[in-house]
């Protein structure tokens, strides 16, 4: 299996943020981290836009991801991450699956409103079952690594590594579907779903087929969230989590399986910066980014780069 | 038994015509415009707040409290009828060619910016407005007493649907707003002023949503964050009811505030997500909601 120039790239990039690791302050390598897990959701969401759907309740799977691994965790002390990552992304894509089945037969508004129905329908599940504390969520155990339960300064180097494996993974995998016949059939449903069915290609199927993926790698993004931060609540299945999540998507374009990490990295960085300059407008800023980029850069972060490329060729 | 029945019925009517008040907007603005409009929950807080002040107000100059209704009424729609229009005619109109999922996530955008805008002019402690509903007393019923609050607004729901019907059915100006409905292009052809109509819309439904929040405030402790869930609410409605359809959001409203109030009467943890799970079972027998118009495909 031959490695393209993105994937081959992007490989390059984790490596060198993970060897500086020792040297990035302890809230940016937590920040990357989180970055890492809203960019596995948004490689599945992208998937969507593609095909000219947009997904109003993603956070759905990612909310599932976390809540697997912290029931996990937490009820059968199972702290390993390798098993708890894999466990939250078989969780998100059974989900997927089984919701496909209806999900996979709607499109334009109606996909967007039913998978935020799902949500929301998991939202109120969570946060009426006391045993799982309500509203407020529980925290979730540290986790260990291949056995090894890092020492406290290490804890968040060892998740970031962790969460970049399943990171060039998940972007191996998608790219080759992109780059194979099934992704271009994404973009001809878009265009023209009638016209593709007469090609003899089901458009429902490849639509639950990017559901899955798309379960599997919120399930992930869900998993490595809460392995990060400790503490996991139903606020993650919440409509407004996928509303920031279908910002990065724009944020960061469609163009390449990297475009959703970089526009995870851009939300990362302003949410932080508007976060603790102005706490109570920094939605505000978040919106005002969110128009600035429809306007201005109407295919995302990731059409610069092709800009430039353009110039120089 | 038969008591408890008739509780939940009475709470039922009563979600009902909250639920309808909330999401007809909304309704309006799709069938029209063919927008989902994400700010919809925004316009709601801003008369929830347009409220706060009135009545602030009201009270403090001790003006007649019979005509606080009326000041309610009229300071909601003036209050969507100025915003909504700006927003419409500011950002959303140079939208119109591009997708629907571009001018869904443009209003997202103006959701999350009025959400702290309305921060910024209130600020973030909660106001409490009970005079409007302490005013009205109590009516008894079937050896029960709930508030004339209740009549108020199962009133106002029945009001603002009759005249919508009204309007559209029998004004000259309901009738171009129908044909658009129909057939945005066409009607354009036929000399109709489509901007002018979709300026009016928006307005229209962001005058309703308002219409909805102040007459919710005095109700409820008006706080940040209360449009965040009239929004998923409306949008459940609306698409239950079918997109744009009028008499479909009558009929989901109903449908919705009974099951909801059956649950919270007998089954209080199902009480948060029965709306959606009745979205979800109704898309899944009906793929465009209740009352849906046939949809030409175009190849």
């Amino acid at each position: 299996m031959s490695f393209d120039k993105t994937i081959r790239r992007l490989a390059l990039a984790l490596i060198l943020i993970l060897a500086a690791s020792p040297f990035i302050p302890q809230w940016a390598l937590f920040m990357l981290t989180i970055v890492g897990g809203n960019g596995l959701v948004v490689l599945g969401l992208m998937l969507f836009l593609r095909a000219g759907l947009i997904s109003f309740g993603q956070a759905l799977f990612y909310c599932a991801g976390a809540y697997t691994t912290g029931l996990l965790a937490l009820k059968f002390n199972l702290t390993e991450m390798t098993l708890l990552i894999v466990a939250s992304g078989f969780a998100g894509g059974l989900i997927a699956y089984l919701l496909g089945f209806l999900v996979a037969r709607y499109r334009g508004i109606f996909f967007g409103l039913l998978s935020l129905a799902f949500s929301m329908i998991l939202y109120g599940l969570l946060a009426k079952t006391e045993a799982l504390g309500s509203t407020d969520g529980f925290n979730v155990p540290a986790v260990t690594v291949f056995g090894w339960l890092p020492e406290s300064d290490m804890t968040r180097s060892a998740v970031l590594g962790m969460a970049f494996v399943v990171i060039l993974i998940s972007t191996s995998f998608v790219n080759a579907l992109l780059k194979g016949p099934r992704g271009l059939l994404l973009t001809a449903i878009r265009d023209n779903e009638i016209r593709t069915e007469y090609m003899g290609a089901s458009a429902k199927r490849t639509i639950h087929l990017i559901y899955v993926i798309a379960g599997v790698t919120s399930g992930f993004g869900g998993a490595i969230a809460a392995s990060a931060v400790g503490h996991i609540d139903p606020t993650m299945s919440f409509w407004t989590t996928s509303g920031e999540l279908i910002f990065i998507t724009i944020l960061g374009g469609i163009g390449n399986v990297v475009a959703p990490f970089i526009g995870a990295l851009v939300f990362g960085i302003i949410h932080t910066i508007a976060f603790s300059y102005s706490p109570n407008t920094w939605q505000m800023v978040i919106g005002l980014s969110l128009i600035f980029v429809m306007l201005v850069l109407p295919n995302g972060l990731w059409s610069l780069h092709e800009k430039f490329r353009k110039v120089k060729a | 038994m038969l008591d408890k029945l008739l509780i939940v019925l009475i709470d039922g009517i009563n979600y009902s015509s909250w639920l309808f008040l909330a999401a007809v907007g909304l309704t309006l603005i799709y069938g029209v415009m063919k927008i989902v409009n994400v700010a919809h929950g925004s316009f709601y807080a801003l008369g929830a707040y347009v409220a706060a002040s009135v009545v602030g107000v009201w009270t403090a100059n001790d003006f007649p409290p019979m005509l606080s209704y009326l000041a309610l009424l009229i300071a909601a729609i003036v209050a969507g009828f100025t915003v909504g229009p700006i927003i419409e005619r500011v950002l959303l109109r140079y939208q119109y060619e591009k997708d629907e999922i571009v001018i869904l996530l443009m209003t997202y955008a103006v959701f999350l910016v009025m959400e702290d805008l309305l921060k910024l002019v209130w600020g973030v402690d909660p106001y409490f407005i009970i005079e409007p509903f302490a005013y009205l007393g109590n009516f008894e019923f079937a050896g029960m007493t709930y508030p004339n609050y209740y009549l108020l607004m199962a009133g106002l729901a029945v009001l603002v649907g009759t005249s919508l019907m009204l309007f559209l059915k029998k004004t000259h100006f309901g009738r171009l707003l129908v044909s658009v409905i129909h057939d945005r292009e066409v009607s354009a052809a036929m000399g109709i002023n489509v901007g002018k109509i979709f300026v009016l819309t928006f307005g229209a439904g962001c005058a309703l949503a308002a219409i909805a929040g102040a007459f919710t405030a005095p109700t409820i402790s008006v706080v940040p964050g209360i449009g965040v869930e009239v929004i998923v609410l409306s949008f459940a409605v609306v698409i239950t009811g079918g997109l744009g359809s009028l008499p479909g959001v009558a009929l989901a409203a109903i449908i919705m505030g009974l099951v909801r109030s059956f649950c919270v009467h007998f089954i209080p943890q199902f009480e948060l997500f029965v709306i959606f799970s009745v979205m979800a079972l109704v898309l899944a027998f009906r793929p465009r909601g209740l009352f849906s118009l046939a949809e030409a495909r175009k190849i």
